[in-house]
């Protein structure tokens, strides 16, 4: 029911005073009312739920986060603790 | 698709259920709220790659499980009127009530629609002048936006054959009811993703603070809830307790602002019942006094209407995450969505009805599996 999915904006138009769009899901096209993200541009990508764009997708943010995952394996020699000086040691 | 595809890469998957093997050193009980959530666990088969003793439970999250009963025979009452057009998410269609469901209404002769959008009721609104066109506004928090705008939209448009059945519910309550519960088990939560793009996640730090409980604010796709749970893990195996974001693509701390000024304009928060686990105060929305002409309740004059649950059904215990669906003795034999005894049946998003749609009800000597026809 909280189902929201990421789209494309390709066209954004004003009708009877509602700030609306057409989005692109893959194939298909449609309908969204992006009066929640006003400052939406052709090229964005919002997060739709029932014909409403709720949110509008960080691509930066995604890129960032992406990228962390991707690189989660870290060679398995940067997981071994550094060996530290024993305290009170020479300084 | 964009922002999907890459979010389900096996590969990363299984990294990241190899750093939460690395990380746990103990068993811990995580909750995820949301029925989307749920529903993904359940189709990706995420909880069987956690490590034994990292156990995912099922919250309340899903807003048709979670409709009372006699709010479905209400909206029922409304949708077998003649001069009624009974408009309704596509999820609420087959939920039953006492007598029949939307679909049994519609096939008697009932006008009864579904629409993509809450605002598509204004074209029907218009174009059907002599009739009632009614919407059945369910939903949690990520839904109120949409359903705010169709109150709004109808005032400004002057239509006066528009109204609203509102059985709205919000997340905090229920998340504080769980916590508050005497047969509590959940440790961490996965937050609600899409619920938190709307009204953010300010509410969810003093629940997290008070009830020393992690809660990672977490998107629906098998990376996601992957992260979203060595996320939890990390935090309870440090002892902490915060609310993080993992979903940090899609939604900020303070959500989405002019989506909640509508909201604050026509609804209000008020007292509601939860089906399968009663009522909790300050869970729900209602109208506005000044959106009040807008409430199918008032305008139809519907009684409340006494009901019965099923005795056997234990929904109540599984959307608390203290039991689970293979704990009910209905569980896929009397109790199927074909025939749903309770809450957590009656949509695909609850905890039993996905449980039975991946076929969880199946024993393994039911199962045919690949290559099975050995010998």
């Amino acid at each position: 029911m909280c189902l929201a999915i990421p789209g494309r904006v390709a066209e954004v138009f004003t009708h009877e005073g509602l700030h609306l769009a057409r989005v692109q899901f893959g194939g298909v096209t449609r309908e969204a009312c992006l009066d929640y993200v006003p400052d939406t541009r052709v090229g964005d990508y919002v997060l739709v739920h029932v014909g409403f764009a709720i949110s509008r997708v960080d691509e930066e943010e995604a890129r960032r986060t992406y990228e962390a995952l991707a690189e989660l394996d870290l060679p398995g020699e940067l997981e071994i603790p550094e060996v530290k000086e024993p305290a009170g040691g020479a300084a | 698709m964009k922002y999907l595809d890459e979010y389900r890469d096996g590969d990363i998957a299984a990294k990241l259920v190899e750093r939460i093997h690395k990380v746990r050193t103990r068993p811990w009980v995580i909750m995820e709220v949301c029925g989307g959530q749920t529903h993904s666990i359940v189709k990706n088969g995420i909880d069987h790659l956690l490590p034994k003793g990292v156990e995912l439970v099922h919250g309340p999250g899903c807003p048709v499980c979670v409709t009372p009963l006699e709010m479905i025979d209400k909206a029922h009452a409304i949708a077998r009127r003649p001069e009624v057009i009974f408009c309704s998410f596509g999820d609420m269609l087959r939920v039953p009530g006492s007598d029949g469901d939307l679909f049994s209404i519609r096939s008697r002769g009932g006008d009864v629609r579904v629409v993509y959008s809450p605002i598509d009721c204004l074209k029907i609104a218009r174009a059907n002048p002599e009739k009632q066109v009614v919407f059945f506004a369910i939903g949690f928090e990520t839904t109120a936006p949409a359903n705010a705008m169709l109150a709004w939209q109808a005032r400004r448009m002057e239509l006066k054959n528009i109204s609203l059945l509102v059985s709205h519910v919000l997340v905090p309550p229920a998340i504080e009811a769980v916590l508050s519960s005497a047969q509590n088990r959940v440790q961490g939560f996965l937050g609600p993703g899409h619920v938190c793009a709307v009204v953010g996640y300010t509410e969810y730090e003093p629940l997290a603070q008070r009830f020393h409980v992690p809660i990672v604010v977490t998107g629906f796709e098998p990376l996601d809830i992957l992260e979203g749970v060595l996320m939890v893990i990390e935090q309870l195996e440090q002892g902490r307790a915060q609310v993080e974001n993992q979903y940090s693509r899609v939604l900020a701390r303070e959500g989405n602002r002019p989506a909640q000024e509508l909201i604050a304009k026509v609804f209000e928060v008020n007292d509601r019942k939860w089906r399968g686990v009663g009522m909790i105060p300050r869970s729900g929305f209602h109208l506005r006094a000044e959106f009040r002409d807008l409430d199918a309740e008032e305008r139809f004059s519907v009684q409340t209407i006494d009901t019965m649950e099923s005795e056997v059904c234990i929904a109540g215990q599984i959307l608390q995450g203290i039991k689970k669906p293979h704990d009910c003795p209905a569980f896929g034999t009397q109790c199927t969505p074909q025939h749903p005894l309770g809450a957590t049946m009656v949509s695909a998003e609850g905890a039993c009805a996905a449980y039975y749609t991946y076929g969880r009800h199946l024993k393994d000597a039911d199962l045919v599996t690949l290559g099975g026809a050995r010998g």
